[in-house]
């Protein structure tokens, strides 16, 4: 038996690379990677909960997560395919018009 | 140290160092292909935990289609190496603290609450009480996720589309 | 029964919308219309009042007790404050009422006349109505506060009129001028009226003098600084703004500026006197103090003296007559100030009609010169205007005190009443004898200047003429009055009673010296002394002006005199100068632009100055934005999950 407690902080350290990933990345596209990795670690903890206390809502919820999250992919890339095409470059530093 | 407590160390372990190598990886494609690797390995560690039809759901629709999408746009537009631009100083320096302080706040207070016992292995979810959920509690939230599917879908075509002239 | 007294507001009233209805429609009305409403509303006035006057008679002889009539609740606040709008007829108000009204309308009709060809007519009878309305309030006032409402009133009126020419620089700051130095006076009269509210928790008179009529209220003697004595003294602060004493005369001069109708109404018949008035009907409290009769009898018998000097040498007709009315005011409050009350107030009627008399021939005599004020340019008038002339002469005898015009009694009385006083009687009664040679001496200066000698104008440039009907009829009317307004008191002479002090007995009590014949032949022998002293001067004028005269250089004494003992200058550079000297570089600008505009555009300042920092964090680069999400993050969780982080610090573990 495994204690959930282990679940929960090995979905802590997930989140925490994820951010910093998210935070030191330069590409736009494993900039949402780093994204798309914070929500797995958040999909672990729904599942360790959702055991812990027997009932099976968390992972509805789970279900619900990676819905939104392929949506979000195919919208997210369609914007990042276009911002491409037009600055040439997919570095996130470039992309720094709306500043004072 | 039973055999499922070895698993689960074996992928945590497999999990953490292929985050790692995400961030540590310059091009993008060996970036995405370190994240298949995490989520498989999340998947097996759902199977530990008895939540089958989610790791089902995890490797066939995370891992199999929305990587692949991934996959597809990297090679699209031909992503090469990262340039080492380093323009903000602020996510310099505080990056990295600020990220570890999040990940510490919660893992103590996880430590220093009083959490309901392990989770049962053998206590596996049948799709049947599953579906029964879904289609009960949830169904209002079920119908809201296909209308969203439906705008994404949309969205992806007005985005992608060509200029006509 | 009484229908006027029921409806008391109807006399002011009627001044008041004629007032409105002049002020308002009359801008091109012509002057019939004009002369109908504003003569129509004053006549009808003054009938009121005479018709108030019988009934108050009547009910007199019924009640015997003042009327007071509440009409409607002003104030109503606090605890105890409750001021109404009260209006009372005691006998001294019969007497203020009928002068008011009856020379204010006579001197109405003299300004149809003398206005006739000004600019602006119909604004003058409205002031003047207005004028009318706020003096009636005052006397009818029942108090403090209605009365004091009355003579801010009649101060803006003033203001109004003396500044008629407001295109005249010199008439405009001859109003500023007045209605400041008044309101230096209406400091003090304020801070008495607190004085008298926190003692006495109200303001009526009723109740104001019943209380200090009560046995319990100290008598403070000479020297003795009780609150009555404060009060009293802040009262009479007010007074000597309003009625020209010293230190706060300076503005009366000045206000020469106005026409001649004014100064004749305002300040000689009836706004100047409000002072004494106000003395007179809080003789109560006045009573008690005093240190507050004598600083008011010293300060009017100073004035009385002071004012006469200055009047030797003045060459502007208006200034000498001016100078006058400051003196006469002065015995008015000397009278006051030593226990004589309805002497002060029977001077201030007979005053009132000869004032009147002179101002108007004053302004008769300038009207048929075609402007000119300067008695150095006018002579050998006699001739040319009798009419002007006779009322003039009239007039002249009154104030000098010849028997038995009205000013014999009513400044006999007076000094009568000064020489038998406690504290200094003798010297007051010798300065006041002295200041009657010289009134006496100045006043037939003027005739001799005006009226006799050789013509030393230019026969070709002026057109002499006698006035018009409408200005004559008045005159005659007024000289008459000062022939005879003196004769209630007639029958003092043969150790009779006085009428007046009779009449106003119920008001001030039979407090006046009681007879006796040792009394009465030393007035009869105090009232020589005082024909002696105006035949004196009458005597010395002559020697001096009857003769063809020149004008002589201005040296010595008679320059001191003549620039008024530079008491102007001396005010502008201790008081006047300093004040805007801090005005314009202590207020105006280290407070106001320094530190007020300073504070205000400092913040404008600083908070740009924080936007221009703060605006570096929007920098575009999504990176950066990054780590302020995290930060959020961090204090969010921090937040959240503070109970659990710290146990020890909420009782254990949830």
């Amino acid at each position: 038996m495994i204690p959930t407690n282990y679940y929960l902080i090995l979905s802590a350290i997930l989140f925490g690379l994820g951010m910093i990933a998210f935070v030191f990345k330069r590409n736009i596209i494993t900039i949402f990677m780093a994204i798309e990795l914070m929500l797995n670690a958040v999909n672990l903890a729904f599942v360790a909960f959702s055991k812990a206390f027997g009932k099976s809502d968390g992972e509805v919820f789970v279900l619900f997560v990676i819905v939104v999250a392929a949506a979000e992919a195919a919208v997210g890339l369609g914007i990042i395919i276009l911002t491409a095409r037009n600055r040439r470059s997919l570095n996130v530093e470039r992309v720094d018009l709306l500043k004072l | 140290m039973n055999a499922s407590l070895a698993i689960f160390f074996v992928l945590a372990a497999v999990a953490v160092a292929a985050a790692v190598s995400l961030i540590l990886q310059r091009h993008p494609i060996h970036s995405a292909l370190s994240l298949i690797v995490v989520m498989v390995a999340l998947a097996g560690l759902y199977l530990l935990m008895g939540a089958e039809f989610v790791a089902a759901v995890q490797i066939i629709v995370y891992g199999g289609a929305v990587m692949v999408l991934f996959v597809f746009v990297i090679m699209l537009l031909n992503a090469g190496e990262e340039e080492h631009t380093n323009f903000s100083k602020l996510a310099a320096y505080a990056g990295i603290p600020m990220a570890v302080a999040v990940a510490g706040l919660i893992a103590a207070a996880i430590t220093r609450s009083t959490l309901p016992p392990a989770p049962d292995p053998t206590a596996l979810t049948s799709t049947k009480s599953l579906s029964m959920l879904l289609f009960q509690d949830f169904v209002y939230p079920f119908e809201l996720t296909s209308f969203l599917i439906l705008v994404a879908i949309l969205g992806a075509i007005v985005l992608a589309q060509r200029e006509d002239n | 029964m009484h229908p006027i007294l029921d409806h008391l507001w109807i006399i002011p009233l009627l001044p008041l919308v004629g007032s409105a209805i002049n002020g308002i429609l009359g801008w091109n009305w012509s002057k019939t219309s004009i002369n109908a409403v504003a003569l129509g509303s004053t006549g009808l006035s003054f009938l009121c009042a005479i018709e108030a006057v019988r009934e108050f008679l009547d009910y007199f002889a019924q009640y015997h007790q003042p009327f007071t009539k509440h009409f409607v609740d002003w104030i109503v606040a606090y605890k105890d404050l409750t001021i109404g709008f009260d209006l009372q007829i005691d006998h001294l108000t019969v007497v203020m009422l009928l002068v008011v009204t009856g020379v204010g309308f006579l001197i109405h009709i003299y300004s149809t006349g003398y206005m006739a060809h000004e600019e602006g007519y119909f604004r003058f009878f409205a002031y003047m109505n207005l004028f009318m309305f706020f003096m009636l309030i005052l006397v009818l006032a029942a108090n403090y506060v209605l009365l004091f409402v009355g003579w801010e009133g009649v101060g803006l009126c003033s203001y109004l009129l003396i500044g008629f020419y407001y295109l005249k620089h010199s008439a405009a700051q001859a109003g500023k001028k007045a209605f400041i130095v008044n309101r230096i006076g209406d400091f003090g009269f304020m801070l008495g009226m607190f004085l008298l509210f926190r003692t006495f928790h109200s303001l009526d008179f009723h109740t104001v003098f019943e209380a200090a009529s009560q046995p319990n209220v100290a008598h403070e003697g000479l020297g003795q600084f009780g609150v009555l004595t404060v009060a009293c003294l802040l009262l009479f602060m007010g007074a000597t703004g309003k009625s020209a004493q010293i230190p706060l005369y300076v503005w009366l001069p000045d206000a020469m500026e106005g026409p001649t109708p004014v100064s004749a109404l305002i300040h000689a018949a009836t706004m100047v006197t409000a002072g004494v008035y106000v003395v007179a009907r809080s003789h109560v409290l006045f009573l008690h103090s005093e240190t507050a009769m004598y600083v008011v009898a010293i300060v009017g018998c100073a004035t009385a003296f002071f004012a006469a000097t200055i009047g030797l040498v003045q060459s502007d007709i208006k200034k000498v007559l001016a100078y006058s009315t400051v003196s006469q005011l002065g015995y008015m409050f000397l009278g006051c100030g030593v226990g004589a009350f309805s002497a002060g107030i029977f001077h201030l009627m007979t005053h009132a009609f000869f004032k009147a008399l002179l101002f108007l021939s004053a302004g008769s005599v300038i009207h048929a010169m075609g402007g000119e004020q300067d008695m150095w340019q006018m002579g050998g008038l006699a001739s040319k205007i009798k009419v002007t002339f006779w009322c003039m002469l009239f007039g002249t005898i009154a104030i000098a005190g010849f028997f038995p015009f009205a000013a014999f009694f009513s400044k006999d009385a007076i000094l009568f009443a000064a020489f038998n006083s406690q504290h200094d009687g003798k010297a007051l009664y010798g300065v006041g004898l002295f200041a009657a040679i010289l009134t006496s001496f100045y006043m037939f200066r003027l005739v001799w200047l005006t009226f006799f000698g050789k013509n030393r104008y230019d026969e070709h440039h002026v057109h002499v003429h006698e006035s018009p009907k409408n200005m004559t009829v008045p005159l005659m009317i007024l000289a008459f009055l000062s022939l005879t307004g003196g004769w209630f008191a007639f029958p003092t002479l043969f150790g009779g009673k006085d009428y007046f002090t009779d009449f106003l007995s119920p008001v001030f009590g039979s407090g006046e010296i009681a007879g006796g014949e040792a009394l009465h032949s030393l007035e009869l022998t105090l009232s020589g002394a005082a024909m002696v002293a105006a035949t004196l001067g009458l005597v010395v004028a002559w020697r001096m002006y009857s003769k063809d005269v020149k004008r002589g250089p201005e040296t010595g004494l008679h320059k001191l005199l003549y620039n008024k003992y530079y008491v102007d200058e001396i005010y502008q550079a201790a008081i006047v100068g300093p004040l805007v000297w801090i005005s314009r570089n202590i207020l105006w600008k280290a407070v106001d632009e320094g530190t007020i505009d300073g504070a205000v555009n400092g913040i404008g300042y600083g908070v740009r100055e924080i936007g221009d920092g703060v605006r570096h964090a929007q920098s575009g680069n999504t990176r950066s934005y990054a780590v302020w999400v995290l930060v959020g993050a961090v204090v969010v969780f921090g937040i959240i999950f503070w109970p659990i982080l710290h146990p020890a610090l909420f009782g254990g573990v949830r």
